[in-house]
């Protein structure tokens, strides 16, 4: 493999990154609508977001990014594949996302609640300044868990066609029959952006073991 | 009160010059130690002394570094035959009662007879019962620990440990866990068992108890063997500055 | 918009589709057997005092955790030919699922072995029982009971992960719907009706995990 082909990669790459980026970034502002609707304490709106997560959690990645890839050029929307896959990706990231979040939401004592009510602190506020503070500090390892999955499944993007870090390999393979470097090199590529997150992750957790304690 | 039954002149179980490191910490110094078939024993001390340290060593749940350890005769070395046959002779009770959660009172009782002894499952279960309703408990056979106070779990952890019929029991802080109204139901079960012969090594900071059934009581610190004398003897003229200042501590 | 929904090519396919469902539940419950094992043997190998076979299993189950899993499916795909093994797609999916369920398996399993307290091996050391009993009667299913959430979650993603089996062509539904596909133009209503059969194959596999767990895991605890 020459210096053309790793070149081809990195840009393959740079695409991972986007991608990822967009998922995490707008999955996230959208995972925490579902968090709160989630928690809201209206029935109905609990239950239907249950049934969004439960959808979402339910069903392959593979499938979310094609229904979206092809349900919107169906009503006529044309976008770049890109486009379309950051649409899929932040759809399934705000169901993971919000599923966490509501566990860390649920996680922070009834107490600290309790104690904001009493100081009559409205909804805003006790979200705000006392629940969601203290909740994101308790989802921060499954947070970083999540987004390492969603970077390994911007891959999937190669699948609906587009050329990200996984599709420049499938090309250059076919280019120049060295499948198992290329895939190795990869791999590499995944590994050097995943695993330090990886460890941050495991890291905070153990931190949080111990001093929640 | 009683009149504490003589010990036999026959130690059980032998520690010669134990020592015991964690690392660079030691743990255990010089350990002299002959406790007489049918001997009950208070092991006392600070925190962090090495009572249970040293108890833990008899059964082998502890290694250590220097010294011998005989129980019964059998040289505890790392031959695991040997801690194999002392750790049927000799039972134990813990702190936090170890009982297994996913088994009934009836098979926690019964597990080890089985398999360590080869008791078939009635003959088991016919000794269980004996022992469970011995400590007060049988009605609750059938139950798992978790349904159970803490003070019939440890009362289920003494019959248990008894049901492989050990010629010593060990108590590692029998009662330290529990809540204060049940300590008394189970201090009275060691009574009992007493009272039967069982030569018994009792870690714990119940003096009622080392008053009441004690022939000697043992007083460690710093991993040392500091005094020993007859429970009279020892709560009334302690010789060492630090006996008494523990004894200060701890008795109103 | 002047597009029309015809599921008719979905009906006429349904037979095959069926059978692709059947596919998918064959690859997800090989892939997760063969995870177990990877999953046990691995923690052997991990607390084992070879410190060689610590770093072995530390690498594999870091390499797998930080890659996605298309790109082990396809590296595998390459990788067992070289090493003169010659697998049809549909196996060599099983063992790449297997391989990337077991990583996770080790760590999961790995947890709920020491989730157990310290005091639980040693009642039953002091009790007279080996090691081995001790494992067998006292750790294990408790500490099964204790991964048994995480558990079910992991082998549910892989059983949603079987779809990117399809990028070799392994046998199961994504690929069999692909065909349908590329034969019909109706991508949509494919891919559309597919999320329902992935919907139903994913809580069928919750509910059996579930049922295990009921029988044979349950006891009360505080």
């Amino acid at each position: 493999m020459g210096q053309a082909e790793f070149h081809f990669l990195l840009v393959g790459l740079k695409w991972t990154v986007i991608l990822s980026a967009a998922g995490f970034a707008f999955g996230g502002v959208a995972g925490l609508f579902v968090a709160l609707a989630r928690t809201s304490g209206f029935p109905a709106l609990e239950r239907t977001m249950a049934a969004y997560i439960a959808f979402f959690q339910g069903t392959p990645l593979l499938m979310q990014l094609f229904v979206v890839y092809y349900g919107l050029a169906l009503i006529g929307i044309r976008l770049e594949a890109w486009v379309s896959v950051s649409i899929g990706l932040t759809l399934h990231a705000s169901a993971y996302l919000g599923e966490i979040w509501r566990g860390s939401i649920e996680a922070v004592p009834s107490g600290q609640r309790e104690a904001a009510e009493a100081l009559s602190l409205r909804y805003v506020a006790r979200m705000k300044d006392v629940i969601l503070p203290q909740a994101l500090r308790i989802s921060l390892p499954a947070t970083i868990g999540f987004l390492v999955q969603l970077i390994k499944g911007t891959s999937l993007a190669a699948i609906v066609g587009f050329t990200e870090l996984t599709r420049a390999g499938n090309i250059i393979s076919n280019q120049i029959f060295e499948p198992l470097t290329v895939f190795g090199v990869v791999g590499v590529l995944y590994f050097v952006i995943c695993c330090p997150l990886s460890i941050i992750g495991a890291q905070m957790e153990k931190k949080f073991a111990a001093s929640g304690r | 009160m009683r009149a504490p039954e003589p010990a036999s002149a026959e130690p059980i179980i032998v520690m010669e010059h134990v020592e015991k490191w964690y690392g660079t910490f030691k743990a255990l110094y010089d350990i002299n130690l002959a406790v007489l078939k049918g001997e009950r024993i208070v092991l006392c001390g600070p925190s962090g002394s090495g009572k249970s340290t040293l108890i833990r060593c008899i059964n082998h749940l502890e290694t250590y570094e220097k010294g011998e350890i005989r129980v019964d005769g059998v040289l505890l070395g790392n031959r695991t035959v040997a801690i194999d046959a002392v750790r049927r002779e000799v039972g134990m009770v813990f702190q936090q009662f170890n009982l297994f959660p996913h088994m009934t009172i009836l098979q926690n009782c019964t597990l080890a007879p089985m398999r360590s002894l080869g008791l078939k499952k009635a003959a088991a279960e016919d000794r269980a019962r004996r022992l469970l309703d011995r400590v007060k408990v049988l009605e609750q056979a059938e139950k798992y620990p978790a349904q159970l106070s803490g003070g019939q779990q440890q009362r289920v952890a003494i019959a248990r440990a008894l049901c492989m019929q050990p010629k010593v029991m060990l108590f590692d802080e029998p009662t330290s866990a529990l809540d204060p109204e049940m300590v008394k139901e189970v201090l009275d079960t060691m009574i009992g068992l007493a009272e039967d012969g069982m030569t018994m090594i009792c870690v714990t900071h119940e003096m009622g108890f080392a008053r009441q059934v004690a022939d000697r009581v043992i007083f460690m610190a710093g991993g040392a063997i500091v005094e020993e004398a007859p429970p009279q003897e020892f709560f009334t003229a302690p010789s060492h500055e630090r006996t008494k200042k523990f004894l200060g501590e701890i008795l109103p | 918009m002047d597009y029309k929904l015809d599921f008719s090519p979905v009906i006429a396919g349904m037979p095959s589709l069926l059978l692709g469902c059947l596919g998918t539940l064959t690859l997800a419950i090989c892939g997760m057997a063969l995870g177990m094992l990877i999953g046990v043997g691995g923690v052997f190998l991990r607390d084992s005092s070879f410190k060689p076979f610590r770093w072995l299993v530390i690498g594999f189950v870091e390499i797998i955790r930080n890659t996605p899993f298309l790109v082990q499916i396809f590296f595998i795909y390459f990788a067992l030919p070289f090493a003169g093994i010659r697998l049809n797609p549909t196996p060599t999916a099983i063992v790449a699922l297997g391989v990337n369920g077991g990583a996770y398996a080790i760590e999961i399993i790995r947890g709920g072995i020491n989730s157990i307290a310290r005091g639980q091996t040693e009642a039953g050391l002091a009790l007279g029982l080996h090691k081995a009993e001790v494992f067998r009667f006292i750790i294990l299913k408790p500490a099964l009971r204790a991964i048994f959430p995480s558990l079910t979650s992991q082998f549910i993603l892989l059983t949603l992960s079987t779809s990117i089996a399809s990028a070799i062509s392994a046998y199961e539904l994504t690929s069999v719907s692909q065909r349908i596909e590329s034969e019909s133009f109706r991508s949509f209503e494919v891919y559309f009706t597919d999320t329902f059969f992935y919907l139903i194959i994913s809580w069928m596999i919750m509910r059996l995990f579930a049922l295990i767990s009921a029988r044979l895991l349950s006891y009360p605890v505080k």
